[in-house]
């Protein structure tokens, strides 16, 4: 029996503090050494100001913070960082955008830097040279940086992915030892899951994150698209139809109630056992970890299966992080911007989100979140296989409007409940997108 | 010295009355300068925003930029949007019903706590519960009575075997459509009591002794003593009850934000959706902008058609 005396506690404390101390002190001296070498020179007495979307997991903002105080004792650049949920950046970045003040650099949505891109501070240098440095950037990364020009506007950061969840007992039993790759099979698999009563479910109601990524797969998977590449409409197409029939037979073999699903839905149902597969970020994982042991070891992660046209149509959220032209200090901004993907601090940091977030640099690959676990590796691959928001037409504003206005999202479940037919679902989503597209 | 001369100097000098003067000490244009302030606050807080509002309508303002002048363009694509429609005709039928059965529940619960009951202020107080609880804590609450996975009533309903699989209140349309009038009847019944049972304080009781010695039944002691002095109080409480409820924007925003496919989406849910979550402020303002005249209308027949009687307007009733 060890005797405790309030003079050992003390002492254990001093050295767990040290231990602390020791790796954050190793930081700066490596911070101190990148600034001295960085091409980027903060301006004399620069100070930054950040408004960036509000984390998910807390682990992730306290090694921000960290990140963010090696910055600022490396280079004497003081950063001050305000926080919104991801929806609300949007419209303060707007208004600072039209006003010319406001915070120096924004963190938010990928449609952000593409609602202004004459106002976005041209980062093609610090792209390039992370690009170089890291293995290069994924494709999708590189078209929500440039948009349709030639310049970078905005530095991708990371995306949170969304991915099938499934139950593994319940999926072997009812014949399928892995989730199902192609189209086809999944419908077979939602049918016997249900038919030996374990249903799945995908969200219908609007739930702007869950909802719009499986239907926005589908209607892709299919051959069906919003708009083409030069932004016309073309919803009003066969494999539109294809897509709506697909997920009507889909919705027939899920739980009911699905079209009343928010974001927060499947989540529940999944960790009380009432569903078998769904579609979400790492969250579910993450929960049952803490709460229901029982269902994270019988539980996997597999990407979403593959349709008739032949290769993977995910769609998944990116975060950029852009600085404004209106910023006195352009330098310090890309100093920052830089700084945060190098790779002492961006390799801790994307730890600590433990897989909700993935990043857009093929060489943080090999970053151990994805191994230490296999059931994060599917996450590892999120940014690479993600298409960009609007499909094939333009990444900007038009894009994000019609996500957040829940148009296609509306579309399926307007079908997919007996609301309209065919015909009638895709002439209300046809007419909408003509008025965002004009 | 210096007052003194001061003083001479007036003294020798009378300042002529000027109209500034006059309208320093005129009494009613002190009525006026007391006015001011509260003018002022309306003017900056009510008439310009409801302007701005109506201004932007027929622009194509987006979020965070200003907009053109467009004229009638929103509401002409307004027109021929079927989701639109859908919500009129949805805000219609909620307010309609939520208020029809508020007025009926409330009245009646007035009635009853305008008896001798034992524990009256008790029972006065707990009726009042539904108005105090945050109006988004009592949508979460619902949102968890009708989940379609975790509801308690049909798990209880399951439990007594009088249904076999969960109800779905949320996710089938008519459902859907009758649990969100629930909540809002629910949340909106006490202050229609509450203010109907003040109303009926103010009646005088020897009426009602007069009425019995005559030999008045109950229903006619209702019908010709309490319902006509009632009016005016009930005109109040309609109106605020109708206007509250057509323009209720949190109880669907948590309990279904509009769905399943639009078939909850109030003018206000829609309003907000168009104009904050895809940006698009013009369109947005001219769906609120659309609700106006619902809302003078629900005034006018109020006021116009409640109040006919010449003493509730100050003079005899003859």
């Amino acid at each position: 029996m060890t005797d405790f005396t309030r003079r050992s506690l003390l002492k254990g404390g001093t050295a767990l503090a040290a231990a602390g101390m020791v790796s954050s002190e190793a930081l700066v001296e490596w911070a101190k050494a990148w600034a001295q070498t960085a091409p980027w020179k903060p301006e004399k007495g620069a100070k930054l100001a950040m408004l960036r979307w509000k984390y998910f997991v807390q682990a992730e903002d306290d090694a921000f913070v960290k990140m963010l105080d090696a910055f600022t004792k490396a280079t004497g650049v003081p950063v001050e960082v305000s926080r919104e949920s991801y929806e609300d950046v949007q419209p303060k970045a707007s208004v600072a955008a039209n006003t010319g003040t406001g915070p120096d650099l924004f963190w938010g949505l990928y449609s952000l830097p593409h609602l202004f891109p004459q106002k976005c501070l041209d980062v093609t240098d610090v792209a390039e040279y992370l690009g170089k440095k890291y293995g290069g950037w994924v494709d999708s990364a590189v078209k929500y940086g440039k948009g349709s020009g030639t310049k970078w506007i905005d530095i991708p950061i990371c995306y949170s992915g969304a991915l099938i969840n499934y139950r593994l007992e319940a999926s072997k039993k009812a014949g399928f030892s892995k989730f199902p790759a192609k189209t086809d099979e999944f419908l077979e698999y939602a049918k016997a899951m249900k038919a030996q009563g374990t249903p799945g479910g995908f969200a219908l109601g609007h739930a702007s994150g869950d909802g719009n990524t499986w239907i926005h797969w589908c209607l892709w998977a299919h051959g069906g698209n919003a708009v083409d590449k030069d932004d016309k409409v073309v919803i009003n197409s066969p494999e539109t139809v294809k897509a709506l029939e697909y997920a009507k037979t889909l919705y027939g073999y899920m739980i009911p109630g699905t079209a009343s699903w928010n974001d927060a839905s499947n989540n529940k149902a999944f960790l009380a056992k009432e569903i078998f597969w769904t579609n979400n970020g790492i969250s579910i994982y993450v929960a049952a970890q803490n709460s229901a042991k029982d269902i994270a070891e019988d539980m996997d992660h597999a990407y979403f299966p593959i349709g008739p046209v032949g290769k993977p149509t995910e769609l998944h959220l990116m975060y950029p992080v852009l600085a404004m032209t209106y910023t006195k200090y352009p330098q310090a901004c890309k100093a920052l911007m830089a700084f945060m993907l190098e790779a002492e601090n961006f390799n801790p940091w994307i730890q600590s989100a433990k897989g909700y977030l993935t990043h857009c640099l093929n060489a943080y690959d090999a970053n151990p979140i994805w191994t230490v676990d296999p059931k994060n590796t599917p996450y590892r691959d999120v940014a690479k296989r993600s298409l960009t928001a609007g499909g094939l037409g333009s990444v900007g504003e038009k894009a994000a409007t019609a996500i957040a206005d829940f148009v296609v999202l509306d579309m399926f479940a307007n079908y997919c409940t007996g609301r309209e037919d065919a015909k009638g679902a895709i002439s209300v989503a046809e007419r909408q997108l003509r008025r965002i597209y004009r | 010295m210096a007052l003194a001369f001061d003083q001479a100097a007036a003294r020798v000098t009378p300042r002529d009355v000027t109209a500034w003067d006059r309208l320093k000490t005129n009494r009613h244009w002190l009525g006026a300068w007391f006015m001011l302030p509260a003018a002022v606050f309306l003017v900056l807080f009510l008439a310009y925003p409801l302007g701005l509002g109506i201004w932007l309508s027929f622009t194509d303002a987006r979020l965070g930029r200003e907009g053109i002048f467009v004229g009638l363009e929103n509401y002409d694509f307004l027109r021929d949007d079927p989701v639109f429609w859908l919500s009129v005709f949805n805000t219609l039928l909620y307010t309609s019903v939520a208020s029809a059965l508020k007025f009926a529940i409330g009245l009646y619960l007035a009635l009853l706590l305008n008896e001798h009951l034992p524990f009256k202020a008790i029972i006065r107080a707990v009726v009042l519960i539904p108005f105090i609880v945050p109006t988004v804590l009592s949508a979460i609450a619902f949102w968890w009575l009708f989940d379609p996975q975790f509801s308690i009533i049909s798990w209880s309903l399951k439990k007594i075997g009088l249904i076999s699989n969960n109800i779905d209140f949320l996710g089938n349309v008519w459902n859907a459509r009758w649990s969100v009038i629930f909540a809002n009847i629910w949340r909106g019944v006490p202050f229609v009591a509450i203010t109907l049972l003040a109303g009926l304080q103010t009646v005088s009781p020897s009426l009602y002794e007069a009425a019995t010695i005559d030999g008045a039944s109950p229903w006619q002691r209702f019908r010709y003593i309490t319902y006509p002095l009632l009016t005016p109080i009930i005109a109040v409480v309609m109106t605020f009850s109708v206007l509250f409820t057509f323009t209720d924007f949190q109880l669907i925003w948590v309990m279904t934000r509009g769905g399943p496919v639009n078939a909850t989406h109030l003018m206000a849910t829609f309003s907000y959706q168009r104009a904050i979550m895809s940006g698009y402020l013009g369109e947005g303002a001219a769906i609120s902008t659309a609700m106006i005249p619902f809302l003078l209308a629900t005034i006018m027949v109020s006021w116009f058609g409640l109040q006919r009687r010449k003493w509730q307007q100050g003079s005899d009733n003859d």
